[in-house]
């Protein structure tokens, strides 16, 4: 019968999409893994991942240290986050708590758009707007350094905070702040005592997932923090992450060279770090469930 | 004591949510205010001449509306395809498992990570060079699991009785699936697109070695051509271009078209998404 092969047949087209996503998963990673590896051929790996030194074009020796980028990317990631979290976590208990609703439909959207704005465009009122005003502030000869890098990637990791810490809190039950309101607690006690602790563990998965964002973003960074090599001091220095590195220097590697490979070993090492990210997030958000 | 407390601790999250919502704000009124002075009918409409700086950012527009229609060919079949096999065939055991988290940590890897697959898989492995169809793929890459996830949602809210209505006049699950499931969610289907598809329009780091191109005189001819995009020429007129500081009204007025573009994506995706919400609760 036609209709039955018809339907056998769409039945493996949609298994084979469904699948897909584990192959593409798979590819990235087996392709990271088959070019980053041959970098190892001669450089060591503890010296690749402790290093400080990333200079691969030098005359003498080249070297590929990339402890610094590390720290950088480290360190704006951190910068972000003391800026992002209370804020995210702020709004998203507003938002889930307080608002009324003809506000929170107004403020939803609102988010969902800054979520939608181009990484290059942040990036680009960063060095328009942000940059001039943190030179002038603190007196610099230029505004992009570390501290700008982690206003914006603050900016950019906000949406996720807010909108996955908002669904944790949300995700409450009734009856916990219905009890807590018969013992005589007021609306903000019940909030910080009762609700904000109850889904403490998703309000961690928002943080770690902003987090991961923070890590990832690379065209911000690459235009706001001055891409400079030497080990950070502070966060008024000029620092380049890892994944300006790779936008920075893809473009002009010769195909097939140590240096070509080695990029594939930083895009690998960022791709653990995401994973690592993803994981802890979803093992944080599945402790605690109603 | 209490109450001042609380009156404290409610209105400090109302100035948080306020400087959040702040954000977008300032992004907004900065370009309109120093970027609208610069559009006209001959920037949008005009090449660029003398390296970039004069003229307009026509090839640009047009790579970028090319660029988003290889993404949206590539990822919309695909991704309704998987979301339809996790919400109408999948058993939940360790594959669907398997598919999920996949989908998850897809959505969780840099996008200079798909830049690097890109190059490797589509520019160099399948010989596509740097052009429009290996950059739209490697959106399309990046976008895939935004839409499975969304398009899932959509297929959620379709009734079950309407699958069931379907098969007990005999269709097979496929034609209970083109009758009944997919019509009924296709305008979730194309909300979750069309926001997914804005994302990919603005997006950078991966079409940075995957086809874009800083200066072109002339159109792409075909998908296996270079091209000119917004975010990219943005990019250069703000940080590689030689006369920097001259160039920023430029700067600022293909920031002004970027970012409208997105938005006019992103309201409409929110007004289809209001109307069907509206439509359902009828």
């Amino acid at each position: 019968m036609n209709r039955n092969r018809t339907d056998r047949l769409f039945s493996y087209l949609f298994l084979g999409a469904g699948m897909l996503s584990v192959l593409i998963l798979l590819g990235i990673f087996l392709m990271l893994l088959i070019n980053g590896i041959r970098t190892f051929a001669e450089i060591n790996p503890l010296e690749f991942l402790f290093g400080s030194t990333w200079n691969p074009s030098a005359y003498e020796k080249a070297s590929y240290g990339i402890g610094s980028m590390l720290v950088s990317t480290l360190m704006v990631t951190l910068g972000a986050m003391i800026i992002a979290v209370p804020l995210g976590i702020g709004s998203a208990a507003y938002l889930s708590e307080i608002a009324p609703a003809r506000v929170r439909e107004i403020l939803k959207p609102i988010l969902e758009m800054l979520a939608g704005i181009p990484s290059v465009v942040i990036g680009f009122l960063g060095i328009v707007l942000l940059g001039p005003a943190i030179a002038s502030t603190f007196g610099l000869n230029n505004g992009l350094n570390a501290l700008n890098g982690s206003i914006l990637l603050a900016v950019m990791a906000l949406p996720t905070i807010v909108s996955v810490a908002e669904d944790a809190i949300r995700a409450v039950p009734n009856s916990f702040k219905e009890a807590s309101y018969a013992l005589g607690a007021n609306r903000w006690i019940t909030l910080t005592r009762v609700t904000l602790p109850a889904s403490f563990s998703g309000i961690i998965a928002a943080m770690v997932l902003g987090m991961g964002r923070a890590i990832g973003e690379t065209m911000t960074v690459l235009m706001v923090t001055g891409n400079n090599l030497s080990m950070p001091n502070s966060y008024f220095d000029s620092i380049r992450t890892l994944t300006a590195t790779i936008a920075i220097e893809l473009g002009e590697v010769a195909y097939g060279t140590t240096h070509y490979f080695s990029l594939f070993a930083v895009g690998a090492v960022l791709f653990t770090i995401s994973l690592l990210v993803n994981i802890v997030a979803e093992w944080v958000a599945s402790k605690f469930r109603y | 004591m209490r109450k001042a407390k609380q009156w404290i601790g409610i209105n400090l999250m109302l100035v948080f949510t306020l400087i959040v919502a702040a954000f977008l704000g300032i992004v907004v009124y900065d370009l309109l205010y120093k970027g609208s002075s610069v559009i006209s009918f001959e920037f949008v409409f005009d090449f660029p001449r003398n390296g970039n700086t004069e003229g307009g950012i026509w090839p640009a527009t047009v790579g970028t509306a090319l660029v988003t229609l290889i993404t949206a060919l590539f990822s919309i079949p695909l991704g309704v395809g998987a979301a339809v096999y996790l919400n109408e065939y999948a058993k939940e055991n360790w594959m669907t498992q398997l598919i999920r988290a996949s989908i998850r940590n897809l959505a969780g890897v840099p996008s200079i990570i798909y830049g690097l697959f890109g190059v490797a898989i589509f520019v160099n492995g399948l010989g596509f060079g740097a052009s429009v169809l290996a950059a739209g793929m490697t959106l399309g890459l990046l976008t895939l699991p935004y839409i499975i996830t969304t398009s899932e949602e959509a297929l959620k809210t379709v009734p079950d009785s309407y699958r069931e209505g379907a098969l007990a006049l005999g269709a097979t699950k496929w034609q209970a699936i083109r009758t009944n499931v997919l019509p009924n969610a296709v305008p979730g289907i194309l909300t979750g697109a069309i926001l997914g598809l804005s994302r990919a329009a603005g997006e950078t780091a991966p079409i940075l070695f995957t086809g874009a191109l800083y200066y072109l005189r002339y159109l792409p001819q075909s998908v296996f051509d270079p091209f000119m995009v917004l975010p990219y020429h943005l990019y250069i007129l703000s940080t590689q271009h030689h006369a920097m500081e001259e160039v920023r009204p430029l700067a600022y007025g293909t920031a002004l078209v970027l970012i409208s573009l997105i938005l006019l994506l992103n309201i409409s995706a929110f007004i289809l998404r209001y109307r069907f919400r509206k439509a359902q609760m009828r």
